[in-house]
């Protein structure tokens, strides 16, 4: 009895030992990660860019021994120089990085890997495959296919349905593309698809033009709350609002709070969150404080925001 | 008064010529509701241009209007949520937001101006900075995100872009006023007279007693004050302002300019050549809307295309009227 509380103690100074040279050894290696995103040019970025300095302020406090160097930029160009600054004043030990474009991004963030650095990579991909250690993105495609899918489950047949798509790059087509697919065999028709650029005015001008042409549209895809708003507010002038439903896309705070009151007008919404960025953050941090694995790639996937679940998607503090 | 006519048939031919094309395309063209979405739309970037008509006669150029629109929607907005509590839910406040964008607009246009006179920096350079400094400070006051007008102002604020008589809206009858103004000040004020000739000479403008200083703060000023005019008329539109907002105003206002046949390097002013150009630019983006001729990723080409056309079509009359 005696011998094993003994010997209880001495596991108990032998942990309490371990411990604190675990500490220890923590203050010993100060580890440094870079963050590198797009600036807030727009809502989708300004939520980006909030959640990311949030993730990097917790993650501080939890993890003393991690210092996070953010930057971000608002062209290609001037990434390419943060991440180069990153290696040579700041000595990073990982990268989280969402390239602003994909080809002039790839050979730089390439020489952070040669280096031997840990790379994650968010949201756009490099070019060139193989490069980074961990891949963060959301799924354009189950963005396009979860909206086609409303559309197709809840319009009747021989409805008519316009299209608001965003900037024209690769990510819009994988939507709309999705988007398409998922109408594909449906009697839903698709009177018109132009670019209202992701921009709140363009959008906008864009709806009324519909509203113009057509006499009858059942339901609008603005594929992005920004554009929602537009859309919404174009509608409410010409007095059609009876008359269709409208789906943007990413959760903006706004819109989902007029879905969790249950508007009639904005039945669901389908995430594409600017969290990601803290997905990607944290498990670069996991990667240098535990021996969980964190290499691979990592698919976030897109949701329906109905009446019922919005609660859950509900950011009040963030901008977007 | 035959020469005057020359300058204005480019810009004019090229108008007519969009609204028969988009008649023909599209029967909802010209349905009244149509008319008054265009003209309406058109009212932001024509009031800002009918401001830049005069900086660029004055031989000067301001890139930094869209910032500045952005920016003044900004604190405009801050400034009536701010005012809410105090002073309710009313006429007052949103008069106080009026105030704050015209008052905005016309210190930021006197900042532009004394450093352009005053300090003698290039106008380029020096809007080019104030241009960057707005749309920094937009970005920063919304946190990267969107500033909203509180949902109680915006409903009593809204008439104000989608109200007025019968269908002629309200930005429609402001923009219509300012360009009255703007064409008898241009035309028949010592103002406008003495603005073309800075504008054409500018030592030669010194010497004959004209106060070259003073008249290009003035357009500077001017800009600035129909800067905030516009903002006024913008932000109850969506009640709300972002880092995107404004973006590529100042391009579409300068190219109105010249499209409606100022010239860039100054000295001669055409009002209403700059009502023209902000027309034929909103119709080819709403006939592209309503007809689909190309695909949407050529948009920018038909545009550019339309643009530089107007302006050879202009060219090519008043060469024959100089020859």
């Amino acid at each position: 009895m005696k011998r094993r509380s003994l010997m209880k103690a001495t596991a108990l100074i032998m942990s309490l030992g371990m411990a604190s040279g675990a500490a220890f050894a923590q203050d010993d290696e100060k580890v440094t990660i870079g963050v590198s995103i797009p600036s807030a040019t727009h809502g989708f970025m300004g939520g980006l860019n909030w959640h990311a300095q949030d993730t990097i302020n917790r993650l501080g406090e939890q993890y003393p021994n991690i210092e996070f160097v953010l930057s971000t930029a608002g062209d290609a160009a001037k990434q390419v120089n943060d991440i180069e600054d990153m290696m040579a004043t700041r000595n990073i030990d990982g990268l989280v990085v969402l390239p602003f474009e994909s080809e002039p991004l790839t050979a730089p963030v390439a020489a952070v890997k040669d280096a031997g650095k840990f790379v994650t990579v968010v949201d756009r991909g490099l070019s060139q495959e193989g490069i980074e250690d961990l891949y963060v993105a959301g799924d354009n495609t189950a963005f396009g296919r979860v909206a086609g899918e409303y559309f197709r489950d809840n319009l009747e047949a021989g409805s008519k349905i316009v299209v608001l798509r965003g900037i024209p790059t690769t990510l819009d087509n994988e939507r709309v593309e999705a988007f398409q697919a998922a109408l594909e065999g449906s009697e839903v028709e698709i009177l018109d698809m132009q670019h209202g650029n992701w921009n709140r005015d363009d959008a906008f001008t864009v709806m009324q033009d519909y509203l113009s042409k057509y006499p009858e549209i059942d339901a609008v895809w603005a594929a992005d709350d920004d554009m929602a708003i537009g859309v919404l507010e174009a509608i409410s002038a010409a007095g059609r609002d009876e008359e269709m439903w409208v789906i943007g896309g990413a959760g903006m705070k706004e819109i989902v709070q007029r879905i969790m009151d249950g508007d009639p007008q904005l039945p669901v919404n389908v995430t594409y969150p600017p969290a990601l960025i803290s997905s990607a953050i944290e498990m670069t941090a996991l990667n240098f404080v535990s021996n969980a694995p964190m290499t691979g790639r990592f698919i976030i996937g897109s949701q329906l925001i109905t009446p019922d679940n919005a609660e859950n998607f509900f950011y009040p503090d963030s901008p977007f | 008064m035959k020469k005057f006519d020359f300058h204005i048939l480019g810009p004019l031919v090229a108008l007519i010529a969009l609204v028969i094309l988009g008649a023909l395309l599209n029967s909802a063209f010209l349905a009244p509701a149509n008319i008054t979405n265009v003209l309406a739309r058109s009212a932001f970037i024509g009031i800002i241009a009918v401001g830049m008509t005069f900086v660029i006669t004055a031989g000067g150029l301001d890139l930094s209007v869209g910032s500045m629109a952005a920016f003044l929607a900004g604190i405009t907005i801050i400034a009536m949520n701010a005012a809410l509590p105090e002073i309710g839910e009313n006429w007052g406040t949103i008069l106080i937001g009026m105030g704050v964008a015209i008052l905005g607009g016309i210190i930021a246009g006197l900042v532009n101006g004394l450093l352009i006179t005053q300090a003698r920096i290039e106008p380029f350079i020096v809007t080019l900075g104030t241009m960057g400094i707005f749309r920094s400070l937009v970005t920063w006051l919304a946190d990267g995100g969107t500033l909203s007008l509180e949902y109680g102002l915006r409903t009593l604020y809204r008439p104000v872009y989608y109200g007025g008589i019968g269908w002629i809206t309200w930005p429609i009858i402001v923009f219509a006023i300012i360009a009255v103004l703007g064409e008898w000040t241009m035309r028949h004020s010592r103002f406008g007279r003495h603005v073309e000739a800075i504008g054409s000479n500018d030592r030669v403008a010194r010497y004959s007693a004209i106060d070259v200083n003073r008249v290009k703060l003035l357009t500077y000023l001017l800009l600035g004050l129909l800067v905030g005019l516009a903002t006024v008329l913008y932000v109850p539109r969506l009640g709300s302002a972002s880092g995107s907002t404004g973006v590529l105003w100042e391009l579409e206002a300068i190219a109105a300019v010249i499209i409606g046949g100022t010239a860039l390097k100054g000295g001669r002013g055409r009002v209403w050549g700059t009502v023209i150009g902000v027309l034929i630019l909103s119709l080819i983006d709403n006939i592209l809307n309503l007809a689909d001729l190309v695909s949407p990723y050529l948009n920018g080409a038909i545009q550019g295309v339309i643009i530089v056309l107007a302006v050879v079509l202009q060219r090519e009359k008043r060469t024959a009227d100089e020859r």
